[in-house]
């Protein structure tokens, strides 16, 4: 498995403090605004926005998270059934803007459960979509993000992982290529 | 861990400590669920469900409907008493007609113990037991033990004391099963006649005097005198049984601790538990019945997870 880093530290606040003012410029104070993380590597990424936008503006975001696992067109497709992680949207997303937000987009079926589970919570005004790092050509579904971190081009057969300082001790973006009969097939 | 080690719910005690508390893990996302304003997800779209029941139920056979409508799955119910069960038919060629129709799960009470195991090694389906005479009702085990864990914050080291008709009672053994297994203490309290003969095997602990018992638990889990499946007298009379054996608000305020006080219905007022206690703030008996919803989603959820495509 071969690896390389997409966004080192550095580059990861770049892009972070980039998609914060792409939100402002849309959004202003927020006030009609609410910030959905999709669980559970999509928290990491709002709560990283949500201090960067605070500071900023000098006004509180709300925010909140949201699991799919129930929404999932995967289940019984799978060896394991999946675990639920919480949601946590104590308000309400009736007539409201909302952006979603996640690590990485990649077929697109994530992001359409994540709209059928959004649905439950009300009907909003509109919705966008916000990812760190969207994986380009590799959709199964009709659906492109509105404000993109960085796109890469990728094979099905590569990964990309995201990390956080939070949780894994530093901020990095990384992809791994598998090797085949020695050599990185790319 | 991440899934079920079985592929029925027959009983607590084929379940290990961790079934259960992924169980526990998936129904806490299911109890915000069905506190949304859109109490339904859409995860078993493709899945039906027969609820069997051979015998008389309200709460549970609600309760399953609720759990298996609002995991959106497509529910058939069946009773006995308005069915081919009268003309003769056999519970196994009763089940596989259903199954013919393209059943992918059942949920079965019957008045017989070992009903739903015996059905899950006969037929092609996952069998999930609703209650199998004084056997085992493993949801119910299931849904008390959360109860507690929500109330206290865990069931590791809590003291429960399951109180009554312990011989008739299958809520009692799946409690036991329960509670042990995530590291509770266990204590039967009922008159001599209602409780089983060697039952301390199991690790609990015997009692005949109610206020000892009470001033021993954490919990009180009062269970009903089942008088329909009593063929002889068990005691002189229910009222003499209430006296000694029924929690009263007087007996509660005289303790030195606030004891959680739980029943798993169908309440019968003034006999195991008077009005003032069964409504007081030291009773979960309502929670009790939210959360069997929420923990009947999860072990459906679980365990259609497991069924091939």
């Amino acid at each position: 498995m071969e690896k390389q880093v997409i966004l080192d530290d550095q580059h990861v606040q770049l892009t972070m403090n980039r998609l914060a003012y792409q939100l402002i410029e849309n959004h202003s104070d927020f006030s009609s605004t609410v910030l959905i993380g999709l669980q559970p590597r999509g928290i990491h990424v709002l709560q990283r926005l949500k201090t960067i936008l605070e500071e900023i503006t000098q006004h509180s975001v709300t925010c909140g998270q949201l699991d799919i696992t129930f929404y999932r067109d995967d289940f019984r497709r799978r060896e394991k059934p999946l675990i639920p992680s919480a949601t946590n949207i104590d308000f309400s997303i009736e007539n409201k803007k909302v952006v979603l937000i996640d690590d990485v987009l990649y077929t697109g079926r994530t992001i359409r459960s994540g709209l059928d589970a959004l649905l439950a919570f009300g009907r909003p005004t509109c919705v966008e979509l916000l990812v760190l790092i969207d994986r380009r050509f590799q959709r199964d579904l009709p659906i492109q993000a509105d404000y993109i971190g960085k796109a890469v081009d990728t094979l099905n057969s590569e990964r990309v992982s995201v990390e956080w300082k939070e949780s894994e001790g530093a901020d990095k973006v990384m992809l791994f290529t598998p090797e085949v009969n020695g050599t990185v097939k790319r | 861990m991440e899934q079920l080690s079985v592929e029925h719910l027959t009983g607590i005690r084929d379940l290990t400590r961790q079934d259960i508390e992924l169980i526990f893990q998936t129904a806490d996302s299911f109890k915000e669920v069905i506190n949304r304003p859109i109490k339904k997800v859409p995860s078993l779209r493709d899945i039906t469900i027969a609820n069997l029941f051979f015998e008389n139920s309200t709460r549970t056979r609600l309760s399953f409907e609720l759990a298996e409508k609002r995991l959106s799955a497509d529910v058939v119910n069946f009773s006995a008493s308005s069915s081919s069960v009268k003309k003769g038919e056999t519970l196994i060629d009763t089940v596989n007609n259903i199954l013919s129709m393209k059943v992918d799960m059942v949920v079965m009470r019957h008045p017989n113990p070992g009903a739903a195991l015996f059905l899950s090694q006969r037929t092609n389906t996952r069998v999930i037991n609703a209650g199998d005479g004084t056997h085992e009702h493993p949801t119910q085990g299931l849904l008390d033990a959360f109860s507690i864990r929500e109330r206290l914050g865990t069931v590791e080291g809590k003291k429960v004391a399951i109180v009554g008709d312990i011989l008739h009672s299958r809520v009692a053994l799946s409690n036991i099963y329960t509670l042990q297994k995530l590291g509770a203490e266990v204590m039967v309290c009922g008159p001599t006649t209602l409780i089983p003969k060697y039952i301390d095997q199991l690790g609990v602990k015997v009692e005949h005097n109610l206020q000892r018992a009470l001033e021993w638990c954490d919990v009180a889990n009062m269970l009903r005198i089942q008088l329909e499946r009593q063929d002889i007298q068990y005691f002189p009379s229910l009222r003499e049984y209430s006296m000694q054996f029924g929690l009263t608000k007087e007996i509660l305020d005289n303790l030195d601790k606030e004891i959680v006080v739980m029943h798993p219905g169908p309440i019968n007022r003034g006999v195991e538990i008077t009005s003032d206690v069964a409504d007081s703030k030291q009773s979960i008996i309502l929670q009790q019945v939210e959360n069997g919803v929420a923990v009947r989603m999860a072990v459906i959820y679980l365990l259609a997870g497991k069924i091939g495509r």
